[in-house]
């Protein structure tokens, strides 16, 4: 299997799963009750008014009808227009989606570490009080949800201990102009270590909130299968030539152990991107997921179609690349 | 009596009770082949893992000593005891496609424990590693050092490991069943490629198999297990013309000979198995009280 190969099947899928995802959503929003237009009504509106708003809508056709002109105006990449922010829905999800972006990788960047760490301390003092310790931690991690750890950590360091931020992306008071809307990564290039401090302290809580499940489903993952390659032959054949416990752990048996839980962290990756909608509500994070709530609130039909359609997209564009690291990495697809 | 390599009334129980070795005493002296012949279960490979310090975790070293160039291992602290078994010591392992790491080239899996441990230049390990290549009858080793596991046949991969072992010039190697994970065709090539490669480095080697056949071609000396102890120690042409144990006896009567490759598989009679079992339970029996 090449890596051409796996792009073009997977760009052919895709297009099949966003089209499925598009009618699904499309269909669900207009079965289930509450109208759109009704939100948008002045008081004492009369039968013409909500007669014309529902024409300029479009929402006098029928679903089929409806369905095929939006998939016609999405070919030529229009969204069509917000109903409660009377804004082009591709402008204003293209505008939320690096804060969602910029959180999900600083979550997972923090995920990996904690749950890397975790997992080559536990094998490190494997059969001892210090894998069962990792394995306590773990499970407790696991058996809290990530909003859950939102309430607990705003509790501890935004109440108890106010260090970090609690809601929003920026402070007022930071004085720069962006001209990207991901704050984080143009802060970085442009070296401006006030602001990075800034986002980082607004980011921080959220981030470590959808991290920590993940954390924990990576320390047991990756635990179990280093322990068990570090059963393999070519390990005890490095123990003979003088290499240490930490040496073989993380130069012999990592690289290996690393294949089979890297395409279970991707599942697990498209679920933390999946839990970034309530945790940007809880800490009134700019995001993506904060505007899908608000989109649903308001019944505003065009910007949820386009939010799914976006969350679809990034999941498969999520494993596409985990696909692709799992042939890169392993040195028996990398050259067949 | 003493050898390169001494192991003196070695004793390695499983943690939760059970004996995996009995007792066990054996020499291999210097630039010498001393074969292990046992059936399979008999403890043969704990052996060669309790000298290179890689026993699984369930196994403990109870009593004895391991004297290796004339250091007792056991009196070391482990830091000092890997360097030491690392920089005197190698193994040829018995499966060659599983001790090969899938996702390292071979060039470095070769050439790392000289820079690494032995302090080498990275030149010099390279063309020590491909000197080495060229000396097992690798063809075209510049392009095998860059290859990776899965792109090489067994016999190949094994070279490799039987090059790789000789790479820091150690004075004593252990090769458990080198061959018999191997295609029959490459098995004769491989054993000869050890004994050749033992002769030209002058390096004890300590043989474990299965086969009397092979062993009675490669070793000067031998010694046979069963459950873990050791029932006879001779030097070869001894052991072909009066074995003392009836167990041994009983292994050669059941290799069929080569003068006669018409003569069949013999089993070791019950009456001798009955003896041996008698035997350990005699050993345990003394040792528990
Ligand atoms: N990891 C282990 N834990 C417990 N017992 C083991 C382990 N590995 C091997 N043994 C036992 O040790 C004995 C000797 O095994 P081994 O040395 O591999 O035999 P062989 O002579 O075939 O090489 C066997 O009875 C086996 O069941
Ligand atoms: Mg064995």
């Amino acid at each position: 299997m090449t890596l051409l190969r796996i792009i073009l099947i997977r760009l052919l899928t895709t297009a099949i799963t966003l089209f499925g995802v598009a009618i699904i959503v499309f269909v669900v929003i207009r079965v289930v009750p509450g109208n759109p237009i009704a939100m948008m009504l002045p008081p004492g509106a009369t039968d013409a008014d909500i007669a014309r708003l529902q024409a300029q809508y479009g929402f006098d056709k029928s679903i089929f009808q409806q369905f095929v002109i939006w998939l016609g105006n999405v070919t030529q990449g229009d969204f069509g227009t917000s109903i409660s922010l009377r804004q082009p829905v591709s402008d204003l999800v293209l505008g939320r989606l690096p804060a969602t972006l910029e959180l999900s990788i600083i979550a997972l960047t923090i995920a990996v570490i904690i749950g890397g760490t975790m997992a080559l301390l536990g094998t490190r003092f494997r059969d001892t009080k210090g894998e069962a310790a990792v394995d306590v931690s773990a499970g407790m991690a696991l058996s809290i949800p990530d909003f859950l750890w939102g309430l607990v950590l705003i509790l501890l360091f935004g109440v108890f201990w106010p260090i970090f931020h609690i809601s929003g992306r920026v402070s007022p008071s930071i004085n720069i102009d962006f001209t990207t809307n991901f704050f984080l990564f143009e802060a970085l290039m442009r070296l401006r270590f006030d602001v990075i401090a800034d986002l980082i302290g607004h980011m921080f809580m959220p981030a470590l909130a959808l991290a920590i499940p993940l954390a924990a489903i990576i320390a047991q993952l990756l635990k179990q299968s280093l322990k068990e390659t570090m059963h393999l032959d070519y390990v005890t054949l490095a123990r003979t030539k003088g290499y240490g416990e930490n040496h073989v752990i993380a130069r012999e048996a990592l690289p290996n152990a690393i294949l089979p839980t890297l395409t279970l962290v991707g599942v697990q990756f498209t679920f933390l991107i999946g839990g970034t909608v309530i945790i940007e509500r809880l800490f009134s994070y700019e995001g993506l997921g904060n505007m899908a709530i608000d989109a649903v609130i308001n019944r505003d039909l065009p910007l949820i179609q386009g939010i799914v359609i976006l969350f679809a997209l990034l999941f498969t564009i999520v494993n596409l690349v985990v696909d692709m690291l799992y042939v890169v990495l392993n040195p028996k697809l990398r050259h067949a | 009596m003493n050898g390169y390599l001494s192991i003196r009334n070695l004793t390695v129980r499983l943690k939760g009770g059970g004996t995996i070795l009995r007792d066990v005493s054996l020499n291999v002296a210097a630039g010498q082949v001393h074969g292990l012949m046992g059936e399979s279960g008999a403890g043969k490979s704990m052996i060669g893992k309790a000298v290179l310090g890689t026993l699984p975790r369930a196994l403990d070293i109870t009593s004895g000593q391991i004297w290796l160039d004339g250091v007792d291992l056991q009196t070391l602290p482990p830091a000092e005891r890997r360097n030491r078994i690392g920089a005197l010591a190698a193994l040829i392992p018995q499966d060659p496609l599983t001790a090969l790491n899938p996702s390292r080239r071979i060039g470095p899996q070769i050439t790392r424990r000289l820079v690494d441990i032995l302090g080498w230049k990275r030149q010099d390990a390279a063309k020590r590693a491909l000197e080495l290549l060229n000396e097992v009858h690798i063809p075209d080793a510049p392009r095998v050092m860059r290859s990776y596991p899965h792109e090489l046949s067994g016999g190949m991969r094994q070279r490799i490991l039987i090059a790789s072992a000789f790479a820091a010039e150690p004075k004593l190697i252990i090769a458990d069943e080198p061959t018999t994970a191997l295609d029959v065709t490459v098995q004769k090539q491989i054993l000869h490629l050890i004994s050749e490669m033992q002769a030209r480095h002058d390096t004890a080697l300590l043989f474990v198999t299965h086969d009397l056949g092979v062993m009675s071609k490669v070793c000067d000396t031998l010694s046979v297990l069963y459950a873990g102890k050791v029932v006879e120690e001779a030097n070869m042409p001894r052991f072909f013309m009066r074995p003392i144990h009836p167990y041994s006896a009983a292994l050669l009567a059941a290799t069929p000979t080569y003068t006669d490759p018409t003569s069949s598989l013999t089993p070791v009679p019950q009456t001798v198995v009955d003896q041996v079992e008698r035997e350990v339970m005699e050993h345990d029996l003394r040792t528990a009280s």
